[in-house]
């Protein structure tokens, strides 16, 4: 009995992560009905970033969290021009491709430099024991900088004032537009935002668990079922989702093979598609 | 959903299909696709153009999803996979003969398709698009683990399968021809659709499906159609490719980058159109030939691939015959 409840408190802890992924997916996609498929991509450029930068300088590896924060942002706004700003209000499916395709570039050249062999970045923190059960610090550290990044995201979109207006372009364009709001700006600000979060979660899974290049996939799903379990566009959603599906992996995965996994996760995305098309956490409007 | 559909489909009835000029273009080249490696006995043509009707197979029936009904599938490469599967395992458990497995193998994975077109076909755009990956990582997910096709291990098949067809030599060029033959199925079955009322159907769902549905279009049962007999001929092709190659296994039978190559030829072709993405298969294995034999790229084909298809997208969205199309508009009356 214990054991499962720890499993659900790891669970919580790792899922907080996923939700910080999800955020940067749902975030881009509510604001320019886009949906980034460089998503992955990005997720294991973070994780590059984080093995480069401590085996490279020997910080510490939360040391890395400002410069992928940064340089997260930078590549957002770069890829925004190149592949995403001639597709906003085109059909969905063109941008779908657009950034398929980088997604294709950036993973070629990954599997061009490192191969797909498996990379371990080693974090000595020490554990919190309760009872037989010892919770990895580095999962209760992931989840503590979520929580924090969370909030300023959440102190960001809600009380300042670029905060504002990257929610009114993704309540109407048009509108923004007319109201004065330079809604391209915006537009490029925010995609550099969402990639930034994907870029960082990405740093924060590789502190946890090992990576290849092609580990974006995996992760990259996880982020699609964890955005349509919070609802499309909403950062909150995607943070509760995102626990909600460690909680989910957290109770499934002492019973079931691994590979298991991706299979239970795919059939929760079109069932949670199916059934709550606005996803779980969605205020029911009148 | 699309501003500008390429070319616009003609209905027509069967019998008119053979007075037309287009007709007789697929018979030809179909008929050049037989006599090249025949002339001189050539076998590494044979090879080359081998991939090249796996290739022109994969991508006319993904165009059938992606430029006519205008849905992305990302994990058409399920359906080889799969087919492959079904034709292997038939053959060394069960000792079918080819002819049989074959035709089992596509038949069921296009009941298949159906039943799983109908339950994720309700979902539309980039929902649909993002759960075919799910179905093409749940497929692999589950063969690996599936003992009796021999898990992430693979099948194998023993070379004396090879004698009902004439020993080695022979029965790789009697594969060669089957795949031909699949491709000119697969040429004729575009076109068919193109230009009957189905097809009218699923170029309306493209355009808008709401319309389309409220105009009388069947949405539902069309895109549940155009889902499974987009997975029969793909099905038949990978039975004949994993039969030759004599040994299947999960990391190849569903490759994510040969589903991905497919939507870069329709892409590159021309989407919704039947000669662009035959023309675009062609060139695109060619140039896949040229780049894993040169040093530098060998590593890098998925970049050049990617780099490819953002250019065309950006630039180019109609491809090929879309730029063809654009100067010489008469050409849509000819080449569909």
């Amino acid at each position: 009995m214990l054991g499962i409840v720890a499993s659900l408190i790891d669970g919580v802890l790792v899922g907080s992560v996923y939700g910080l992924a999800a955020m940067g997916l749902t975030l881009i996609w509510g604001v320019m009905d886009v949906v980034n498929l460089t998503h992955g991509a990005v997720i294991v450029a973070g994780m590059f970033a984080l093995y480069l930068l401590t085996a490279a300088l020997g910080i510490s590896p939360y040391l890395a969290l400002p410069p992928v924060l940064v340089g997260g942002f930078a590549v957002g706004v770069g890829l925004y021009w190149l592949a995403v700003h001639r597709m906003v209000g085109r059909p969905p499916l063109m941008s779908l491709l657009s950034t398929f395709a980088v997604n294709l570039v950036l993973i070629g050249l990954g599997t061009g430099i490192w191969g797909t062999v498996l990379f371990n970045v080693p974090v000595s923190l020490p554990g919190l024991s309760l009872g037989r059960y010892t919770f990895p610090g580095t999962h209760i550290l992931a989840a503590v900088l979520t929580a924090v990044i969370a909030g300023v995201l959440y102190l960001f979109l809600y009380r300042t004032r670029y905060g504002k207006a990257i929610r009114a372009v993704a309540g109407n364009r048009e509108a923004a537009e007319l109201v004065g709001i330079p809604t391209i700006r915006v537009l490029s600000f925010a995609f550099g935002l969402g990639v930034a979060l994907a870029a960082v979660s990405g740093m924060l899974i590789g502190t946890l668990f090992p990576f290849t290049v092609l580990s974006g996939d995996a992760y990259q799903l996880k982020s699609f079922i964890v955005t349509v379990l919070g609802g499309l566009g909403s950062p909150t959603g995607a943070l509760l989702g995102g626990i909600l599906l460690g909680l989910i992996e957290g109770v499934t995965t002492p019973f079931m093979p691994v590979s298991w996994t991706v299979v239970i996760e795919f059939v929760l995305f079109i069932a949670v598609l199916i059934a709550f098309p606005s996803g779980i956490f969605a205020r029911r409007r009148t | 959903m699309r501003a500008d559909p390429l070319g616009a489909p003609q209905l027509a009835t069967g019998v008119v299909l053979f007075r037309r000029p287009f007709f007789w273009i697929i018979a030809a080249v179909i008929a050049v696709f037989i006599a090249a490696p025949l002339w001189g006995n050539d076998v590494q043509l044979r090879e080359s153009l081998l991939l090249a009707t796996v290739y022109i197979t994969l991508a006319s029936n993904l165009n059938i999803m992606l430029g006519y009904a205008g849905y992305v599938n990302f994990g058409s490469i399920v359906f080889f996979g799969l087919g492959g599967y079904i034709c292997v395992y038939l053959m060394s458990a069960q000792a079918w003969p080819l002819a049989a497995a074959t035709l089992v193998a596509g038949i069921a994975v296009s009941v298949l398709a159906y039943v799983f077109g109908i339950g994720i076909l309700r979902l539309r755009g980039p929902f649909f698009a993002l759960s075919t990956i799910g179905v093409n990582e749940a497929v692999k997910a589950f063969v690996s683990t599936f003992e009796p096709w021999g898990g992430s291990a693979g099948l194998y098949l023993s070379s004396e399968l090879f004698q009902p067809l004439g020993g080695p030599r022979q029965a790789l060029w009697v594969i060669y021809f089957l795949l031909v033959a699949v491709m000119g199925c697969s040429l004729y079955l575009s076109y068919g659709i193109k230009v009957s009322k189905f097809g009218l159907g699923l170029f309306a769902i493209g355009q808008n499906e709401d319309a389309a549905s409220v105009l009388g279009v069947p949405t539902r049962r069309y895109k549940a159609l155009a889902y499974s007999v987009s997975a029969f001929l793909p099905a038949l092709a990978g039975a004949l490719y994993f039969f030759k190659s004599a040994f299947i296994q999960p990391s190849d039978a569903f490759d994510l980058s040969l589903s991905t190559e497919a939507m870069v030829i329709a892409m590159l072709g021309g989407q919704g159109t039947v000669t662009g993405v035959a023309v675009g298969a062609y060139f695109y294995e060619e140039l896949r030939g040229w780049l894993l034999t040169s040093e530098t790229f060998s590593n890098f084909q998925l970049v050049i691939a990617g780099t490819l298809l953002l250019v065309i997208v950006l630039f180019l969205p109609g491809g090929l015959m879309g730029w063809l199309y654009e100067r010489w508009p008469r050409l849509k009356r000819v080449l569909e």
